[in-house]
C-alpha cells in the first residue's frame, strides 16, 4: 500500500499543515513540546513565531475558521484524535479527510457537551463496567474521559511497539493499532477498548456527515461526496422521480433563514 | 407533604395517544379532566426548522432523558439486572404526545387470528402446537369487537392506505387514498406479485392529502421531507396526538394539562378498594400535590404503567417461581428477534433514498397472522414483509457496505460514497410471544432520582422467537432475489436478546383478558382489583401482534375511554370474570 500514490502518508507535520492552529515558534516551544523553559524563553518564541507566521497561510484564523480545542487540554491528545479519524475517514480521490473537515473539532465540541459528559444519561451505581458483553455502556466513565483514556493508550501502545507517538507512525502501522483496538485486544481502565474504538469510529462518521452547525462537515464538503441535499422543506415534486435528483446542498442555517 | 388540590372526575397519567385519546373523549364528554404530564409541554412549533439527523437520530433528543430513572434488564431469573443507561439503548417518549410525536407511521390492525391466538391454534393444529413455556392468550376481546374502535382511530389519525388484498374487508375505507409509489415501493410490489403474494401500500400515519378529522382538526399532505421517525412533524402532516386529540382535549374547558408533572403513585384506598387519585412531583419547583378524582387513569406507556401499580402496590406482583399474581406478567415487545430480512445491493440503480416519509412503504400479508398453513413449521403466527423508504439523512446512509468491507477507512469510504443510495432492506414484522420467565419487576438495587427502585424486565427469547425469525430471513432472501439485486445480504437472528430498547415496542405487564388469573384488567382496560383504575396503553397487550403497536393502542384506548363513561354510570365492574368466585 505503501507504494500508492494515492494513498496520503498521514504525519504529524500533515496534520499541523492542514488544521493551520498551530504556529511553527509554538510548536518549537511549550505547547507541543516538553521542553522546560522559562517564561521570557516562551514570550520570545510567540513573538518570533507570531513574526514569522503572520503573512504565512498556517495562521490560526484564516477563512474565518475559529475552530479551536475547548474540551482537550494537551495538544498531543488531539493530535492523537486527529491523526486516529483521518485513518477512519482518509483523504481520498473522493475528497477531504476527517481533518479537513473539522472532525476532530466536531468531536472536542461533543466532548463538552451533554453527549461526552454523559448528562442525559442515567449514571448511578452501582457499576459493573466489565460484568457483560451484552449490556451497552456499563462503564463509570464518561465518554470524555474514554475518550481521553482511550487516546492515551493509543499513543502508549505507538510508543510501545514503535518508539513513536501514535500521529508519527505510518499509516499503515496506525491501522494496525486501531485494528487491535477495534478487536478489544488492548487494556484500557474502566471500558473495553472494542466500546473507544466504535465511538471513536461513530464520531467520526457523524462529524464528516452532521449538520455544519456542528463544527464538522466543513463547508458541506461530506454532503457533497455523499450527495446529500441537507435538510428541505420536502419532497413531494420528486418522490416518485426514477433519475437521482443529485443536489447542491443546504445545511440547516440556510433552512431556518439564518438572520440572527 | 403533598398539597392536596381539588377532587376531578378523572385523572389522567400520561399524554400520549393513550392518554390524549382518553382526556378528549372524557372532555367531550363533559367530565372535569387532569391531564398530568412528565415531559414539557411540545406543540407543532417545537419541529419547525429543526431537521436535524445528529440530534434526533444520533442523539435521540425527542427521547426521555435517562439521568432521573431508566430500567434494569437481565436474561434469567437467576441474574443480576444492569441498568439500561444510554439513549442508544433505550428510547422512550416524551413529552406532550409521548412516543407517537416521534412514530414513523406504519398502521396495521392485528388479526382476527391474533385476537383469538390460543383458541384458534389449538381448534386449527391441537394444543401441542404451543409450547410449554409459552403463556399464549387469548385477549378477551375479538377482532369484530374491536372493529369500530379502530375505525374511529384511523378516522381520528387521518390514515391513508388502501386495502390489503389479505385483511378482513373493511367496512369503511380508509380515510385518505395511500402515498405515492416510488420506485424502490414498485421494484418491490412487482417482485412479490412475481412470486403470486398480494402487495399494496402500507396504510400510513403520514397523510397523502389535507384532511379534516371527526373532531374538526386540520391536518396536512406530508410532503416526504423524511423527518418522521424519531422526529416530530413540522407540517401536521403526520397523524400524531399533538395535531388531533390534544387539541381537541385542549379545546374543551374542563379540561386542563399540566406538564412537568411527575406522577409518583397511584393514591388507593384498602377499605373501598379504589383508586383515590394520584401523587407527584411539579418538576419545576420540586413541590409534591396530591390530585383526587374519581377515576384514574394510567396511560403512561407499558413501563412506567407497571411502575406505578408496583411502587403503589396495587394488584398482585407476579412471581416467576410461584407463576401466581398479574402484575408484571406477560412481558413482551418487538426486540432484536424482529425486523431481521435481506438487504439487497443494486449496482445499476440509484433510488432517492434521502427522501421518504415514516410510513412510505409497501408490504404483503402473505406469511402473517395464520394467513399460511403452519402444520410444519417450527413457529406460530407470523408478520409484515416490509419496504420501506423512510428518507435516510447522511449518517445513516453511509452505514451501509457490501460484504467483508471494513466500517472504517479507505475502502470504507469508498464503498459507502458508492453504495449510499444503491441499498435496499426488506424485513420481516415478526410477532413476539410471552413466557412465564419474562417478567417486570422493581430492580433490588437501583434506584431513580427520588431513591424509588427502577423498573426492572427480564427477557430472553422462546425458540419461537428464533424459528420464526430466519422463516422470515428466507422470506425476504426470496423477495430480494426476485427484486433482481446484485448482492444480498441476509440477517441474522441474535443468540439472545441483547437489552436494546430501540423502536418503542415494548408491552404486557398489565395484560387485558377475560381470566383475573391471567390477566390484570378487562377487556376495558378496567382493573379486575380497581373498578376505579383503568391501565390503558401497550402494557395490555398479552403478547405482541405481527404488526407495529400503534392502531392497536389507539383503538384499545377508545374502547378504555368507553368503559370509562360507563363505569361513571353505573360504578362497577364491567366484566363478569371467566372463572371469578365472587361474593
Amino acid at each position: 500500500m505503501s507504494g500508492n500514490d494515492n494513498e496520503k502518508q498521514f504525519s504529524r507535520r500533515d496534520f499541523l499543515k492542514t488544521t493551520g492552529v498551530f504556529t511553527g515558534g509554538i510548536i518549537g516551544g511549550s505547547l507541543l513540546g516538553g521542553v522546560v523553559m522559562d517564561q521570557t524563553d516562551l514570550f520570545d518564541d510567540e513573538e518570533t513565531a507570531t513574526s514569522n507566521e503572520t503573512t504565512g497561510s498556517d495562521s490560526g484564523a484564516e477563512d474565518g475558521n475559529v475552530a479551536a480545542r475547548t474540551f482537550f487540554s494537551r495538544s498531543e491528545d488531539f493530535e492523537t484524535l486527529a491523526a486516529a479519524t483521518e485513518r477512519i475517514y482518509p483523504e481520498d480521490d473522493n475528497g477531504p479527510g476527517a481533518i479537513a473537515l473539522g472532525v476532530p473539532y466536531f468531536i472536542d465540541r461533543q466532548m463538552s457537551g451533554f453527549y461526552g459528559q454523559n448528562s442525559q444519561d442515567y449514571t448511578m451505581g452501582p457499576f459493573k463496567p466489565m460484568a457483560s458483553d451484552t449490556h451497552g455502556l456499563q462503564a463509570k466513565l464518561i465518554r470524555g474521559d474514554i475518550f481521553l483514556f482511550g487516546l492515551r493508550r493509543l499513543d502508549e501502545v505507538s510508543n510501545e511497539k514503535h518508539d513513536k507517538a501514535f500521529p508519527d507512525l505510518d499509516g499503515e502501522a496506525q491501522d494496525e493499532i486501531l485494528k487491535s483496538f477495534e478487536a478489544g485486544d488492548v487494556d484500557i481502565k474502566g471500558v473495553t477498548s472494542e466500546f473507544f474504538f466504535n465511538l471513536l469510529r461513530n464520531m467520526t462518521i457523524e462529524g464528516v456527515y452532521s449538520d455544519p452547525a456542528y463544527g464538522g462537515n466543513k463547508d458541506m464538503q461530506g454532503w457533497k461526496m455523499i450527495e446529500y441535499p441537507g435538510p428541505r422543506m420536502g419532497w413531494i415534486n420528486e418522490i416518485e422521480s426514477k433519475e437521482f435528483q443529485s443536489l447542491e446542498p443546504e445545511a440547516l442555517r440556510q433552512y431556518q433563514g439564518g438572520g440572527i | 407533604m403533598a398539597e392536596k388540590l381539588d377532587k376531578v372526575d378523572v385523572v389522567v397519567v400520561g399524554m400520549g395517544w393513550a392518554g390524549g385519546i382518553v382526556s378528549a373523549e372524557m372532555a367531550k364528554a363533559g367530565k372535569k379532566v387532569v391531564a398530568l404530564e412528565k415531559g414539557v409541554d411540545k406543540t407543532r412549533e417545537d419541529y419547525v426548522g429543526v431537521k436535524d439527523e445528529l440530534r434526533f437520530d444520533n442523539r435521540y433528543q425527542i427521547m426521555q432523558e435517562l439521568s432521573g430513572d431508566t430500567i434494569t434488564s437481565r436474561n434469567e431469573i437467576d441474574e443480576t439486572a444492569l441498568p439500561v443507561r444510554t439513549m442508544e439503548d433505550m428510547q422512550l417518549g416524551t413529552g406532550v404526545g409521548g412516543a407517537s410525536v416521534h412514530w414513523a407511521g406504519a398502521s396495521y390492525r392485528y388479526w382476527p387470528y391474533e385476537f383469538e391466538i390460543r383458541s384458534q391454534t389449538i381448534d386449527r393444529y391441537g394444543e401441542d402446537k404451543i409450547p410449554e413455556d409459552m403463556n399464549l392468550q387469548d385477549w378477551g376481546i375479538t377482532y369484530d369487537e374491536m372493529e369500530k374502535y379502530y375505525e374511529k382511530w384511523e378516522y381520528t389519525a387521518g390514515i391513508s392506505g388502501e386495502q390489503d388484498p389479505k385483511a378482513p374487508k373493511r367496512k369503511k375505507p380508509w380515510p385518505n387514498p395511500p402515498l405515492k409509489e416510488t420506485p424502490s415501493l414498485k421494484l418491490f410490489k412487482d417482485a412479490a406479485k412475481n412470486l403470486g403474494l398480494h402487495p399494496f401500500q402500507i396504510a400510513a400515519g403520514n397523510l397523502s392529502q389535507n384532511y379534516e378529522n371527526p373532531d374538526g382538526e386540520q391536518l396536512n399532505a406530508c410532503m416526504y421531507c423524511s423527518f418522521c421517525t424519531r422526529a416530530g412533524c413540522d407540517f401536521s402532516a403526520k397523524s400524531d396526538p399533538i395535531a388531533t386529540v390534544v387539541k381537541t382535549a385542549s379545546r374543551q374547558d374542563n379540561f386542563e394539562l399540566r406538564t412537568r408533572a411527575n406522577v409518583r403513585r397511584v393514591l388507593y384506598d384498602d377499605d373501598s378498594k379504589k383508586a383515590t387519585g394520584v401523587m407527584y412531583v411539579d418538576e419545576a419547583t420540586g413541590d409534591e400535590y396530591e390530585q383526587p378524582a374519581d377515576v384514574v387513569v394510567l396511560a403512561a406507556f407499558a413501563f412506567s404503567n407497571n411502575r406505578l401499580l408496583m411502587l403503589s402496590d396495587i394488584g398482585e406482583q407476579y412471581d416467576p417461581e410461584t407463576k401466581k399474581g398479574t402484575i408484571g406478567r406477560n412481558f413482551n415487545g418487538q426486540y432484536n428477534s424482529a425486523f431481521h430480512g435481506a438487504r439487497g445491493y443494486f449496482e445499476n440503480e440509484k433510488f432517492n433514498l434521502y427522501m421518504g416519509a415514516g410510513a412510505l412503504g409497501a408490504a404483503v400479508n402473505d406469511y402473517a397472522a395464520d394467513n399460511f398453513d403452519h402444520s410444519d413449521l417450527d413457529f406460530i403466527g407470523g408478520g409484515a414483509i416490509e419496504l420501506r423508504q423512510y428518507g435516510f439523512g447522511a449518517i445513516s446512509s453511509s452505514g451501509h457496505v457490501p460484504g467483508d468491507t471494513p466500517s472504517w477507512g479507505k475502502e470504507y469510504k469508498d464503498k459507502s460514497l458508492h453504495y449510499a443510495y444503491r441499498s435496499l432492506v426488506i424485513w420481516y414484522t415478526a410477532i413476539t410471544m410471552s413466557y412465564w420467565h419474562n417478567y417486570l419487576d422493581l430492580d433490588p438495587t437501583y434506584k431513580d432520582e427520588y431513591g424509588d427502585p427502577l423498573l426492572r424486565a427480564t427477557y430472553k427469547f422462546g425458540d419461537q422467537e428464533r424459528n420464526i425469525g430466519k422463516f422470515g430471513i428466507e422470506k425476504c432472501h426470496e423477495i430480494m432475489e426476485e427484486m433482481g439485486a446484485d448482492i444480498i445480504e441476509d440477517g441474522e437472528v441474535p443468540d439472545e436478546f441483547d437489552h436494546v430498547y430501540a423502536g418503542g415496542h415494548y408491552t404486557g405487564g398489565v395484560v387485558m383478558g377475560d381470566d383475573p388469573e391471567t390477566s390484570a384488567v378487562n377487556n376495558y382496560l378496567q382493573m379486575w382489583d380497581v373498578d376505579n383504575l383503568f391501565v390503558v396503553g401497550g402494557s395490555a397487550f398479552p403478547q405482541f401482534g405481527g404488526h407495529h403497536p400503534t392502531p392497536t393502542i389507539g383503538a384499545l384506548a377508545y374502547r378504555a375511554a368507553e368503559g370509562i363513561e360507563k363505569y361513571m354510570e353505573e360504578g362497577e365492574q364491567l366484566a363478569t370474570a371467566r372463572g371469578r368466585r365472587y361474593i
